[in-house]
């Protein structure tokens, strides 16, 4: 026993230091990450983001530089905060919440403390930077935006967060990510890649020299320039007719699908959320939730196509061979279903062909073919399926799947929908005889419109929409160059294109035809509903009109969606017209729609809702005329040719 | 066979090659923790890999020295030693040299020397020679005390000299004189004790006081043949004193620094603006080699590899806290290699002093093994964290001239007597 006591000790202490080591070095020891090895310095080199020009050549978006002052919280040393603060022009009780923020962060890791310094600010301080130890200055670029136009397509760089430098390691604490746009979409391109130097701290956090004399050290690889589709001439016209009114347009090129303008109204100058008032800016504009600029509406927005789905409707029928281009349906200013009316119509003509059907956008004309594809099997809820895959294969009902982060589903129903709603076999066509018009369950988003035109135009394929067109020394995703298909036989195209046409003819849109271009369009008018103090309130009816032109082998093809503008011709149109006009012609030679739209404001109409005050919609209403703002004007005769 | 041919063969060699192993190792780790990352000159003497290399030179003279000198002259003239060796502790108080905090060196010309390395040397020898006499019996109440006295002389006086550190291992002769026949009372005595302090600042002195008497009367009431009653109302007394006399050791005896550091290593502190104070200082580097240790993984980051070690992370890194520089620079294998050499050595010269002849070999023998053992214990410890922070160097790594020299004169006193055993046979 007294010889065992010491030999058991030593053995004892030896086990329990090498069970210790097992676990500070195997089981909790993770592997040696340079990143994250607080003895070593990283220093990075940020590369030049790449350029965004536009279809024709026009520089977009560029950089600029900016500095951040950056610091890591262990090593600042007392200061004299008064003067630091006045440089930076902030407040004491700021500098204390950065400070705490980035040492809660992490103490040893380098945090932003003020970001992008001006120029003028960045001298005066740059020369006593020395006084204040543990700070230094980060030198980084900054976006230039060479334009006031296009904030929803170009969108915009912003400070990473927490959450994102968790699942992407790339970035660090103050670097910049795209938020949205083709920022967001085309980060990885734009971007390039970082280079970074490791450096040898000493203890006392001094420069010893470079770790391993720089063999990790990468060199930064400058971001590639992309082109974009968008015409920023057409794009801006488009922006400069929005103007008072709220909405979306989008132009697409049927032959590629490339997005020629994508307008969402109201927008913001995108230079405003660049440098140190991003965050005021952005805040302001988010707490817009009347006019909601940072919302896109072009993408976003889902609102009942209304009448230009009823082409829709016209092509099932054909290809379901339920209807020939010949078969006439009467209409007594309205669809009657045992004498019940189920839907208005306005007065023309009766009884009308599919030609004038179209052109005329007869209610009744839809009502009964929808009947006729519901009702040409024995259950309507087959019906509907067939129904609901033919329409879905122009790109509605689901994400289109575009390069743009940000998109709607819209919504098509089949007969599950229905089924659930009313009960299997306890529905007919004639409950939801509002999808023959456009109403009822649709919704689509104005982007799924214009492809849906863009199909038609094609007779019969599309290709996904894309705001991509060339990247530098890369070619863009194979998705965007593959057509798609839809369900429908291309003879049975020509006819409902003829009707579209017959539209600028005979029908809704005569006066909004441009000489010397054949322009396919369809009106749309559809209602719409919002809730005030709780209560179901009707709004003036939106203005949709949809086109693409010219009528063979179509060089744009377009959806313009404006809120509560009432009948489809009455904005819409007119701005459809203009857009087509100004993109295949350079000039405007229908100045008298450009002058309407420009004097005629919407901005009475989105009040009403938040007036408190009772107030009348559609017919009853009044058009606010306003001078036509002398600026405006000028610039849009700048974006002639 | 001609005996003295053959005599230098019968040193213990696998001692010496833990030996030489473990100086080896250890200069290449102070070469590490102390290199400024450009050229080396490996015989720079501004440097401590430098300074430690001639060490290391000086320390083969002093091995040939030692091994000459006949076996029986330790024995004969240990109580000398031990006189020359007190009062060169002693003299400190006069002439000695103040190093952080702790006087413990007398300078002569550029060199320090710190006389508590080579008190342990002595202070075994003295310990041996006493139990070895034939009138020593460490059963006796008298000759225990007079064999504590030896080792408490140098253990208070090292303690005036403000070097705790070295103090605690001078606990080491209790294994010596508990092999050699001290009562077992003794070592219940001090077991109870530390249990008794942890249980005290950590619970408190009533939680712990109701503790000691659940046990001790629980386990009189479960002995069959029962003693008087008033024994374990002593023993309880006894307890609950001692568990008081600690509060009160820990609250005025101890120094603010030595508190700070069993409070941290009991967790025991709990206001933070104290915590961050510590954070500061030592707890910095306990926490700085930690961190050095645990970022070697299994493998080590390399030989001059290591970024805590090259940036100078741990404070004292070449000295006390070298094992952190091995932690990081050789990894898990590294590490526990160089544990591994030591619970060798140790238990080799436990093996060897079991088959010691004489009594005072034998005694001896154990000193060196139970010296060896609390520095060891302690050293690496406390760079992992596993005891409270007490700065005492781990034998034959840590830098410095002394300690090098007093391990390298305490062991191979040892290799002499042991090859005296062979030659005699």
């Amino acid at each position: 026993m007294r010889k065992i006591l010491l030999f058991a000790s030593i053995t004892i202490v030896g086990l329990i230091f090498i069970f210790r080591l097992f676990y500070l070095q195997v089981y909790t020891a993770q592997n040696h990450n340079l990143f994250e090895d607080n003895a070593i310095k990283k220093v990075y080199d940020y590369p030049k983001r790449g350029f965004v020009y536009d279809r024709n050549g026009e520089l977009l978006v560029a950089n600029q530089p900016s500095y951040d002052v950056m610091f890591i919280p262990r090593e600042v040393k007392p200061l004299d905060t008064l003067e630091f603060c006045s440089l930076l022009k902030i407040d004491k009780n700021r500098f204390k919440d950065i400070y705490q923020k980035a040492y809660h962060y992490s103490p040893w890791l380098p945090s932003v403390f003020i970001a992008h310094l001006s120029k003028e600010d960045y001298a005066v301080l740059q020369e006593k930077m020395r006084k204040f130890e543990g700070f230094y200055i980060q030198k980084r670029s900054l976006r230039l935006y060479q334009t006031t136009i296009g904030a929803n397509v170009l969108g915009d760089l912003g400070e990473v967060n927490n959450a994102i430098i968790k699942e992407h390691p790339y970035y660090k604490m103050g670097d910049l990510i795209g938020k949205q746009g083709v920022e967001a979409s085309y980060e990885d391109i734009l971007r390039g890649k970082k280079g970074v130097k490791f450096i040898q701290k000493d203890r006392f956090n001094r420069d010893i020299g470079p770790y391993k004399d720089g063999v990790y050290d990468t060199l930064p690889e400058p971001g590639k320039d992309i082109t974009i589709s968008i015409d920023s001439k057409l794009q801006e016209f488009g922006e400069l007719l929005m103007k008072h009114k709220r909405g979306g347009i989008i132009a697409i090129e049927p032959s590629s699908g490339e997005i020629l303008a994508m307008v969402s109204a109201p927008s913001y100058n995108p230079n405003l959320l660049v440098g140190r008032n991003r965050s005021k800016n952005y805040t302001k504009m988010h707490y817009d939730t009347i006019s909601k600029p940072l919302y896109d509406r072009s993408l976003l927005a889902q609102y009942p196509p209304g009448s230009p789905f009823k082409v829709l409707n016209a092509l099932v029928g054909l290809q379901e061979g339920v209807v020939t281009t010949d078969d006439k349906f009467s209409c007594r200013m309205g669809y009657y279903y045992n004498g019940r009316r189920l839907t208005g119509c306005h007065s023309h003509p009766s009884p009308l062909s599919m030609n004038d059907g179209i052109a005329q956008s007869c209610n009744s004309y839809f009502c009964n073919v929808y009947r006729r594809i519901i009702e040409k099997y024995d259950d309507p809820a087959k019906g509907m399926n067939v129904w609901s895959n033919h329409i879905k294969s122009f790109g509605l009902g689901n994400y289109l799947g575009y390069d743009l982060k940000i998109g709607s589903k819209g919504y098509i129903p089949d007969g599950a929908f229905y089924d659930k709603w009313y009960g299997k076999g306890r529905w007919s066509s004639t409950y939801n005889i509002s999808n023959a018009i456009g109403q009822g369950e649709v919704l689509a988003t104005p982007i799924q419109l214009a492809n849906m035109v863009a199909a038609i135009g094609n007779r019969g394929y599309f290709y996904t929409p894309h705001i991509i067109k060339n990247i530098e020394g890369d070619t863009i995703d194979e998705n965007y160059t593959t057509p798609k298909y839809t369900t429908i036989d291309k003879e049975n195209f020509e006819p409902v294109v003829q009707g579209m046409f017959d539209v600028y003819n005979k029908g809704t849109a005569t006066y909004l035809r441009v000489p010397g271009i054949d322009i396919c369009g369809k009106t749309g008018t559809a209602e719409n509903y919002t809730k005030i103090d709780g209560v179901k309130t009707q709004l003036t009816d939106h203005s949709i009109f949809v086109a693409f032109a010219p009528k063979d082998n179509p060089k744009i093809a377009i959806a313009v969606f404006v809120e509560n503008g009432y009948w489809g011709s009455r904005f819409a149109g007119k701005i459809a017209s203009l857009m087509i006009e100004k993109y295949i012609k350079g000039h405007i030679t229908r100045t008298d729609l450009e002058d309407w739209i420009l004097s005629h404001s919407l901005e009475d109409e989105y009040a009403k809702p938040y007036s408190g005050k009772p107030f009348k919609i559609n017919g009853e209403t009044t058009l606010q005329v306003t001078p036509i703002d002398k600026s405006i004007k000028s610039k849009i005769s700048n974006l002639s040719d | 066979m001609n005996r003295d041919t053959h005599r230098y063969f019968k040193f213990d060699w696998i001692t010496i090659i833990i030996f030489l192993l473990l100086v080896g190792f250890g200069w290449l780790n102070i070469l590490s923790a102390s290199h400024s990352g450009e050229t080396l000159d490996y015989f720079n003497l501004s440097e401590p890999f430098g300074k430690q290399l001639m060490f290391i030179f000086l320390t083969f003279g002093l091995i040939i020295i030692i091994l000459s000198i006949d076996a029986k002259f330790y024995e004969r003239f240990s109580s000398i030693i031990y006189l020359i060796s007190m009062l060169s502790l002693v003299g400190l108080f006069v002439f000695g040299k103040n190093v952080n905090g702790a006087t413990s060196w007398y300078a002569i010309g550029g060199m320090t020397i710190q006389p508590s390395e080579f008190a342990k040397t002595a202070t075994a020898l003295a310990v041996a020679k006493y139990i070895s006499d034939l009138n020593t019996d460490i059963t006796k109440f008298k000759d225990q005390i007079q064999s504590f006295i030896i080792f408490c002389i140098p253990a208070l006086l090292v303690l005036l000299q403000n070097d705790a550190g070295s103090t605690i291992v001078y606990a080491a002769f209790f294994f010596v004189l508990y092999r050699e026949g001290l009562p077992k009372i003794y070592l219940t005595i001090g077991i109870a004790t530390v249990i008794l302090a942890v249980c005290a600042l950590k619970l408190g002195v009533v939680y712990t006081s109701i503790i000691a008497a659940v046990l001790i009367f629980g386990n009189y009431f479960f002995t069959k043949k029962k003693p008087t009653i008033f024994k374990p109302l002593l023993i309880l007394i006894a307890c609950i004193v001692l568990s008081s006399g600690i509060g009160f050791f820990y609250q005025h005896v101890l120094q603010p620094h030595q508190q700070d550091r069993i409070s941290l290593w009991l967790r025991l502190e709990q206001d933070p603006a104290k915590l961050e104070r510590m954070k500061k200082t030592f707890a910095y580097n306990l926490n700085e080699s930690e961190k050095a240790i645990s970022s070697g993984g299994l493998t080590g980051k390399g030989f001059l590899e290591g970024t805590r070690t090259t940036g100078k992370f741990v404070p004292e890194q070449h000295t006390d806290y070298i094992f952190s520089t091995v932690g990081e620079e050789w990894g898990f294998l590294g590490s526990a290699a160089v544990v591994i050499l030591f619970v060798l050595l140790l238990i080799r010269i436990l093996h060897l002093a079991e088959l010691q002849k004489s009594q005072f070999s034998r005694a001896y023998g154990y000193a060196v093994a139970a010296i060896i053992f609390m520095h060891f214990m302690i050293n690496i410890g406390m760079v992992m964290g596993l005891i409270p922070t007490i700065g005492i160097p781990l034998p034959l790594f840590s830098y410095g001239g002394s300690g090098l020299w007093g391990f390298t004169i305490l062991i191979f006193i040892f290799i002499k007597l042991d090859s005296n055993r062979i030659n005699e046979w």
